[in-house]
């Protein structure tokens, strides 16, 4: 049997995931990064992107995280997400949508905004889409 | 027949009051089996970003952040957590009691305190008791959300960090169970020391940035975990004492309905007793 670590992902108003994985995908602020069982300590801040993890018995598991905070022990992985929800659950016209807006308000200068909550609006649509194409492409497979 | 006109108006608001409270009581009922729901749903995250931090409170930083560093009191901070509204038995006067009597203790050791209010009733209760209130929320509602309280504590958390206050305390109601509520006050800055009972030896997280902005959110998104979940178990605790409160009230208002039905049953019995011996006593002077 395979080496595993044990996982959770929480949110301030939820548990998203807590189980046992073999690996790990998620992205940091300095690009994604694949974490295994046994990994030295690491903190890191999580920029809004997918999770996609590997549990115990082989499956494969995708989550959206719009930012937080991801904690490494050699034998857990313990995600502190700002906002997580599954990623199966989100709609990607909503998403589309967001960004669609979001663009529309960074190419509209004259409209009363504040550009950095529109930018943050734009990376975090690109983000959830990025992670419904990942999730597309596993049901595909 | 006008006995007892009086009586009856009585009874009949009291059993319009008993009908309010009997319907707040069972709608605190179904509430606070929502808000306890939210209670233990936000319990899994604070009790991972609780075991984080207190990892890095044992880890080795080579940096070490402010937060963690104790400096002479000079001025303190608190941040209490009332509920919004009232008809919640004394709920929030037990809280601003404990509150108070920790005031007091720092008033007499010469140490100004600043105020955050969250919740409608303590910012007026503040207002007009006396106090520093340099921060304020109200009308969170029953389905608190973090971006409530992010901004009261930023306020408490910068005034931390330009060091005009030195200490910061998060009072709140403790949910023991439905009858018991316990308000308590609890350090949250600096923060307390982990005890160390395990990862004793020497090591350190490799931090990815820098730890100085890393640990400034990461002990951030802490504190106000801290306070969400005050604020979460505040709502659970102001449901179940308004249903105590409400329950209650409901009794008082059955023995008062019962007590005066027995008063007005007695008149309404002299009236007529009167009336037939004044009928007798006619019939036997003709």
């Amino acid at each position: 049997m395979a080496m595993t670590m044990h996982c959770d992902i929480a949110s301030t108003e939820a548990r998203i995931f807590s189980g046992r994985v073999e690996s790990l995908v998620c992205t940091g602020t300095l690009g994604d990064m694949g974490i295994l069982p046994g990994h030295a300590p690491l903190l890191t801040a999580l920029i809004p992107g997918p999770v996609r993890l590997v549990t115990q018995d082989g499956e494969e598991q995708i989550f959206y995280v719009s930012g937080g905070y991801v904690e490494v022990q050699p034998g857990t992985v313990n995600i502190l997400a700002d906002t997580a929800v599954r990623a199966d659950d989100m709609d990607e016209v909503q998403a589309a949508q967001a960004k669609k807006d979001a663009e529309e308000v960074l190419l509209n200068k004259s409209a009363e905004f504040e550009y950095s909550r529109a930018a943050s609006q734009l990376a975090e649509a690109a983000a959830q889409l990025r992670t419904i194409q990942q999730l597309r492409k596993k049901l595909h497979r | 027949m006008a006995v007892g006109k009086e009586i009856r108006n009585q009874i009949s608001s009291i059993k319009n009051t008993q009908k309010i409270t009997s319907a707040m009581e069972m709608v605190a009922a179904s509430k606070m089996r929502k808000a306890q729901e939210a209670m233990q749903l936000g319990k899994p995250y604070a009790k991972n970003i609780r075991s984080v931090v207190s990892h890095i409170a044992n880890a080795n930083p080579e940096y070490t952040h402010e937060f963690m560093v104790e400096r002479p009191a000079k001025r303190v901070g608190f941040i209490v957590v009332s509920s919004d509204r009232g008809l919640c038995g004394g709920l929030n006067i037990n809280l601003f009691k404990a509150m108070i009597n920790a005031m007091k203790l720092w008033h007499e050791q010469n140490v100004e305190v600043d105020i955050c209010t969250i919740g409608a009733k303590s910012g007026a209760f503040f207002k007009s008791f006396g106090g520093n209130v340099v921060a304020s929320v109200r009308n969170i509602g029953e389905r608190p959300e973090v971006a409530d309280v992010i901004g009261s504590v930023k306020v408490m958390l910068d005034s931390y960090n330009n060091g005009s206050i030195d200490r910061l305390f998060l009072v709140g109601n403790e949910f023991v169970n439905t009858m018991t509520q316990q308000p308590t006050v609890e350090q949250i800055l600096p923060l307390p020391a982990a005890d160390a009972d395990e990862l004793k030896h020497h090591w350190d997280y490799i931090y990815e940035p820098a730890p100085q902005e890393l640990l400034d959110g990461l002990l951030t998104r802490y504190i106000e975990s801290l306070v969400y979940q005050a604020v979460v178990e505040n709502n659970a605790c102001e449901q179940a004492a308004r249903m105590i409160a409400m329950k209650s009230a409901t009794d008082n208002a059955g023995d008062l309905i019962g007590e005066l039905q027995l008063v007005y049953n007695k008149a309404r019995q002299a009236a007529i007793t009167q009336e037939l011996s004044e009928i007798v006593g006619g019939a036997a002077a003709v």
